[in-house]
């Protein structure tokens, strides 16, 4: 495995410039988030009691959903014009490629975030604004963006790629979803800065596990 | 699928490869271009092991396919700067400019590739090809929507590039072409190189009867 910094940001801005110019990655996560807030805003009459407890569920579940999307559309473009093979005939790595196609979707994910974060405290009445939510969402979207990267290029090839994307990434995204999901309940409830920390540090730890399990993996991801 | 192929490309040599659809044409550039890993047997780029030294091998490769490998929603230049990143070039802004002037291409090169005809884009990937000063062109039917006036250019510029010391194996269908531009030529059938012979030992009039004598297939 060699990675050097310079082609993984290129891919990355590469990205970004892509992101820029077509704006359909995080539309699109913003669009279902959005949607999926005001379905579930009238689906669940939300008291002062559950509010702050159903409402980290709505947030990280819509959230996820829509970052499958945003996945599938990050390769989509790469197949376009079969660009992902320009790249792999450059001398950068298989695994540059992918750990620079992980930086864009980590950064594209934590853009979403950051203006959903705003619409969902304002539809369900429950302050996500908070400096322990926004480490939670920083370190889930790093496992979040990782395995989402890696099942993305595992699935691009493939058919039925809409459907084997879901059918992979959500059930190891399960854990990354549950501590997002309780640290967050933690916080919203009034839990201290300590009670959080135990949530900042599973999901740490399945960040270090996948981040290593990618790392690993990417480089046999793209051969014919 | 190929089998038993031994093929050799001396410095300054270019070989053209014929053969009819399936014949492995193209899963042989792929092959040569590690974009497919074979099953067996040992492949040497410039020196370079192609198991072993990928990166150091690719370096040295220049490839025009089929499709453009470009991203549509990207300028020209902001795509060969790109690929310019991603080879290392410190001197990607000059080596666009001169090749894009060569290529006729310079006028667009602020244009969406997504807006270019297919002419012009394939002229983009003859930029894209030729940026890092490649060692080896692989060539899929470059002369696919070029214009006569570009096909001239391309020619040239293959003949400069075989002069400076490249090496370039060619696949095409046109027999003229092909024989016209090499120094070798090769017919794939079934996997297999079934013919290789120095060009001068062929004319164009036999070529078709040769073709169809070892594919089976009329050129």
């Amino acid at each position: 495995m060699k990675l050097s910094l310079g082609p993984v940001w290129a891919v990355a801005k590469k990205d970004l410039l892509l992101e820029v110019r077509n704006r359909e990655i995080v539309i699109s996560i913003l669009v279902f988030s959005g949607l999926v807030f005001i379905i579930f805003n009238f689906a669940i009459e939300l008291t002062r009691v559950n509010r702050d407890t159903v409402g980290p569920g709505v947030l990280w579940v819509a959230f996820i959903f829509a970052a499958i999307l945003g996945l599938n559309r990050s390769f989509i473009i790469e197949k376009d014009g079969n660009a992902l093979e320009g790249m792999m005939l450059s001398p950068v790595s298989r695994d540059t490629i992918l750990v620079g196609k992980t930086l864009g979707n980590l950064l594209f994910m934590i853009t979403a975030l950051v203006v959903l974060f705003p619409v969902f405290t304002a539809l369900f009445n429950v302050n996500v604004l908070k400096v322990e939510i926004i480490v939670i969402a920083v370190l889930a979207t790093i496992g979040l963006s990782t395995i989402g990267t890696m099942f993305a290029a595992l699935s691009v090839n493939t058919r039925a790629r809409e459907i084997m994307l879901p059918v992979l990434f959500l059930p190891i995204a399960v854990p990354i979803l549950i501590a997002a999901v309780e640290g967050t309940a933690q916080v919203t409830q009034g839990g201290s800065w300590s009670e959080a920390a135990e949530w900042f540090q599973v999901l740490a730890a399945f960040d270090i596990v996948f981040v290593i399990a990618a790392l690993l993996t990417f480089q046999f991801l793209l051969e014919d | 699928m190929l089998t038993g192929l031994n093929l050799e490309v001396p410095r300054g040599e270019t070989i053209t490869i014929f053969g009819p659809n399936g014949a492995g044409k193209t899963t042989l550039l792929r092959v040569l271009g590690s974009l497919t890993r074979p099953d067996r047997g040992t492949i040497s780029i410039n020196g370079f092991a192609l198991s072993e030294q990928a990166a150091f091998a690719r370096s040295t490769i220049g490839v025009v396919m089929h499709s453009s490998l470009l991203y549509g929603d990207l300028t020209a230049r902001e795509n060969l700067r790109f690929y310019g990143s991603l080879f290392g070039l410190n001197d990607t802004e000059s080596r666009i400019d001169t090749l894009a002037q060569r290529l006729n291409v310079a006028h667009r090169l602020n244009d969406k590739v997504r807006d270019l005809s297919h002419g012009l884009e394939k002229r983009v990937s003859f930029v894209r090809a030729l940026l890092h000063r490649p060692r080896l062109l692989l060539l899929d039917e470059p002369e696919s929507g070029l214009d006569q006036n570009t096909l001239g250019i391309f020619e040239d510029l293959l003949a400069e590039f075989r002069a400076a010391g490249g090496a370039t194996v060619l696949v095409t269908h046109s027999l003229e072409r092909g024989l016209a531009l090499s120094d070798r030529i090769a017919i794939l059938g079934g996997g297999r190189i079934v013919f290789d012979d120095r060009s001068e030992n062929v004319t164009i009039k036999e070529l078709p009867a040769i073709y169809r004598n070892f594919t089976g297939e009329v050129s």
